[in-house]
């Protein structure tokens, strides 16, 4: 098991495929790279995998009924929510299967739902039905007033994106895949083998894969393609503390109308509440900062939405980035003369469909000429739940009595037990900073962040540092 | 789910939290005979919010002040003494009853179940996020309480130069505490229009942060001044001071109601909450006051919990107290019978000699000016004798500024 952050990189033979970028998409195509029995490496720029877009997102397991029918994003949507879903339950990546209302705040958004529900099926999901107000209030009775309907689509669900990318970076660490990070590329010097400049020396590799989210296109012309630009698009999001749960029991997504797309409200499996996002265009792709402005028109929004839970504490504001390219698809473009896939502008569905994503980008590697042969199912992998609505250890007799760590609690807002903090911190991946820590075991994510436990967990963390 | 075994146990009284409010109520309580007093305490050591707090300024004149921690030590032996049982590494984790908790400690899993309850589970500061400051997410962000034991328990380092958000006295101890562990303080910062000077360092007044910097680590804090200028201040790290709001989750996770004021839940002068059997003391209640407070409070609740025990009914609730702006809460909540300890009031805005007056259906009961300024960072403190006039079949009791 190979996993570096510093120093040279390894020398040897070129690898047979290198993935830039360890985002949920790129980890993705990693992990379904490692059946094969071939060298292969998987880096990023940062100092652990999804720091980018995928740590950074609204954590929803899609359908896929609103997008555009027909399109490449439809059906890897479609396919990549069948097979995550199955995966995480594998894996024990939690997942909530709460439904979404998309609730018509106006005559307009009233109007647009039968073609929301039609649009459903042309992108092959057929449970979506409207609901008139009545029901929409009795199904969440603390909506604020002047609900006209919703559209019902009962298999929208919750993830967690943090244990997603990190259960498939895991299991490709594990089959054989060299992770390396604090690895950014600089430059291509195309060939056979492609040589990439990275910020830790050369890389040699004969297949490449850009799955580098915000920078896909700096890549592509490094390889001589210029056929979409990245615009950021940010969203900022709002948590509100896990007492606010009881407010709401669906995902409410708002119905795009001629004044834009709207805020929706969401639970989180952490067992939170989220607020968000806006949608601002931006030319700075390191911009993931919140503004003034957009946390006011997001509270402005949520008031009208769900009026009490803006009396509850906010425990996290934080905004991501959607890979956005002005086109109205994936921007996944195969060019087998150069043994090159980019996978591009992955802008909002990118969690839900990185499976089916992964899968689609092997077969267009396979056709300029990765062999496929001798592939094996890889190990299964276990991941520790940080889900609430699934066993915890400091609510496990069982595995207190084997482990009396798992008793011992140290984030008391998150319940996050030392055991599990030693656990991460050993893991297959572990974390290169507090933060990364908190992605992995929720400490130090609740409403005191870190008033009670940041120094104990921070002194954890320096302990284990290597 | 996976089934869950717990371990039933049983106490005549469970004090949640081992700070000075519940350790004073439980010394107490064992010492007056009310059979089996247990004290829950979350972190490894009992003795509350003092035992990060190593300078001096704690206890009761004409007591030697004595440091933090010492003052954490007295009171945690003072209710073994009396024969409190006072259990460590022990979390309240929620309700399996009204008068039933669950407990998850290394030992394993408890369902406890009392005769009383007294949540005494402290306060915290509100961070960043909570505070709503908008920019980056670096490395650097701390609270108060992040900050002392950062320093006094684990001597973590913290930074080379900061700027602590408040100028209030935990401020000016966030202040002292960061220089000595070498960290410079380029400024303090506070939306007041006054504070006092703390020698060697800038304080900005009626200033606001606006915005932090940085990725990797903290580079700025952008601040603007109630006049329209803004300026950068250029640090590694910023200390969120103040703005303290009661742990209160347990109580919400019984469904005990909360005063919308201090956040805390809702009590009469005797500490009774609206659910019978359950208590509430110290800054569980009000957020940040003086230990003494708290202890004061413990020690004053003690009586109505024996009360509790021997039979005493728990009151229909009395009329509530409300405030008027710019005051922003008052504890007790609810008069139920005579106060004996003063009743704590806090204003959002500074007022120097203020008159405080307490109205019932529009007569008034009581009027006061008040020799010390009203503020936002200390609670005036109202006798308690005229609460003997409130008609408890009437309306509100209204305590209102001028
Ligand atoms: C506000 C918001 C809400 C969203 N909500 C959802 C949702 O509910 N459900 C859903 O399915 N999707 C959602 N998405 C979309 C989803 O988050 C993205 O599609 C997905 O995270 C994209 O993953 P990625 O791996 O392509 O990109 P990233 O996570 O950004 O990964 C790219 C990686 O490439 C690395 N990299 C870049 N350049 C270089 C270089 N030169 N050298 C080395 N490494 C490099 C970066 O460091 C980064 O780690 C949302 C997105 C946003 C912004
Ligand atoms: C910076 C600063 C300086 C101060 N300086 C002074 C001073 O000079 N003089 C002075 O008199 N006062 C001072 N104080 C105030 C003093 O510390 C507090 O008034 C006092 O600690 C309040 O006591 P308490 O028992 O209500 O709460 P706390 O001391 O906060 O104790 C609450 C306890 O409950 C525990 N707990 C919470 N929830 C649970 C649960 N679910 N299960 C188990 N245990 C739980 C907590 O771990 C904690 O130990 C200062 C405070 C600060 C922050």
């Amino acid at each position: 098991m190979t996993l570096t952050r510093r120093g040279p990189l390894p020398g040897g033979a070129p690898y047979d495929v290198t993935v830039v970028g360890a985002g949920v998409v790129g980890s993705a195509i990693a992990r379904e790279l490692s059946r094969l029995p071939l060298r292969i490496a998987l880096i990023d720029a940062c100092d652990d995998v999804g720091n980018g877009t995928s740590k950074a997102n609204t954590a929803i397991l899609h359908t896929g009924f609103d997008a555009v029918p027909g399109s490449l994003e439809s059906r890897l949507v479609r396919d990549g929510q069948r097979l995550l879903a199955a995966y995480a339950a594998d894996t024990g990546i939690p997942v909530e299967p709460v439904g979404a209302l998309l609730v018509a705040w106006n005559e307009e958004q009233l109007a647009a739902l039968p073609g929301l529900a039609d649009k459903a099926v042309r992108n092959g999901y057929r449970s979506a039905r409207i609901l008139p107000a009545h029901e929409v209030r009795a199904r969440e009775p603390e909506l604020g007033p002047g609900v006209l309907g919703a559209l019902d689509v009962p298999d929208e669900s919750l993830i967690c994106p943090w244990t997603t990318t990190l259960a498939y970076a895991t299991q490709a660490v594990r089959a054989g895949v060299d992770l390396h990070l604090n690895c950014p590329v600089r430059s291509v010097a195309p060939g056979e083998p492609h040589t990439l400049a990275t910020g830790r020396g050369p890389l040699r590799t004969r297949h490449l894969v850009n799955a580098a989210g915000l920078y896909a296109d700096e890549i592509d012309r490094f390889l001589g393609h210029t056929d979409f630009t990245v615009t950021p698009r940010r969203g900022q999001l709002i948590v509100f503390d896990e007492l606010a749960r009881g407010l709401v029991r669906h995902i409410l997504l708002p119905v795009p109308d001629a004044r834009g797309k709207g805020v929706l409200v969401t639970p989180t499996v952490y067992g939170n509440v989220m607020l968000g996002p806006t949608a601002e265009d931006l030319d700075d792709r390191t911009a993931t900062g919140s503004t003034a402005d957009g946390l006011a028109l997001l509270r402005e929004k949520g008031r009208r939405i769900l009026p009490a839970l803006l009396d509850e504490e906010v425990t996290a504001v934080y905004a991501g980035l959607r890979a956005a390219t002005g086109q109205d698809d994936y921007a996944v473009r195969a060019h087998p003369a150069q043994r090159y896939v980019t996978v591009g502008g992955i802008r909002s569905t990118g969690l839900t469909a990185s499976m089916a994503i992964a899968a689609h980008v092997v077969g267009l590697l396979a056709e300029a000429g990765l062999p496929l042969t001798g592939a094996r199912d890889p190990e299964p992998v276990r991941m520790p739940n940080l889900g609430e609505a699934f066993p915890r250890p400091y609510r496990d007799a069982a595995m207190i009595a084997a482990d009396p760590e798992y008793g011992r609690i140290v984030c008391h807002c998150e319940r996050v037990t030392r055991g599990e903090i030693r656990d991460a911190l050993a893991a297959t991946v572990p974390p290169a900073s507090p933060d990364g820590l908190r992605r992995r075991t929720r400490a130090r994510g609740g409403r005191c962040q870190g008033f009670h436990c940041g120094a104990a967990v921070r002194a954890l963390f320096e302990e284990a540092r290597p | 789910m996976t089934p869950v075994n717990r371990t039933d146990a049983h106490a005549d009284v469970l004090v949640v939290g081992a700070g000075p409010a519940g350790l004073a109520l439980a010394a107490r309580l064992a010492r007056a005979g009310a059979g089996r007093v247990e004290v829950l305490e979350r972190e490894p050591e009992p003795g509350g919010m003092p035992r990060h707090l190593h300078h001096g300024g704690f206890g009761r004149a004409p007591l030697p002040w004595l440091r933090g921690p010492a003052y954490a030590r007295r009171w945690a032996r003072a209710a073994a003494a009396a024969g409190a049982a006072v259990r460590t590494g022990v979390t309240a984790t929620g309700w399996a009853g009204p008068l039933r908790l669950e407990t998850t400690s290394p030992a394993g899993l408890e369902r406890i179940t009392a005769r009383a309850v007294v949540l005494a589970t402290g306060a915290r500061e509100r961070p960043r996020s909570a505070r709503l400051v908008p920019g980056s997410r670096p490395p650097g962000v701390l609270t108060t309480g992040e900050l002392f034991r950062s320093v006094h328990e684990y001597g973590l380092p913290i930074g080379r130069r900061a700027v602590v958000v408040g100028a209030e006295p935990v401020a000016r101890h966030a202040a002292a505490t960061l220089r000595q562990a070498g960290t410079d303080v380029v400024a303090m910062v506070t939306e007041q229009p006054r504070a006092a000077a703390v020698p060697g360092i800038p304080v900005l007044t009626a200033t606001t942060v606006g915005e932090l910097h940085g990725r990797g680590r903290l580079t700025g804090v952008a601040v603007r001044h109630r006049d329209g200028r803004t300026g950068l201040l250029a640090c590694d790290t910023v200390v969120f001071t103040g703005d303290w709001i009661p742990d209160h989750e347990l109580a919400r996770r019984g469904g005990i109601p909360l005063d919308p004021g201090t956040r805390g839940p809702c009590v009469d002068a005797a500490f009774r909450t609206a659910a019978p059997g359950v208590f509430a003391v110290g800054n569980a209640l009000h957020g940040i006051e003086s230990a003494a407070t708290a202890v004061g409070e413990g020690e004053a609740a003690a009586a109505s919990v024996l009360a509790h025990l021997a039979g005493a009914p728990w009151p229909e609730a009395g009329p509530p107290l409300h405030v008027r702006a710019p005051l922003l809460w008052v504890t007790p909540h609810r008069i139920t019978g005579i106060a004996r300890r003063p009743l704590l009031l806090r204003s959002a805005e500074a007022v120097t000699a203020p008159v405080v007056t307490a109205a019932q259906d529009g007569r008034t009961l009581w009027r006061r000016r008040f020799p010390v300024p009203a503020s936002p960072s200390r609670s005036l403190r109202l006798p308690p004798h005229w609460t003997a006039r409130v008609d408890h079949a009437g309306g509100p009791v209204v305590l209102a500024l001028g």
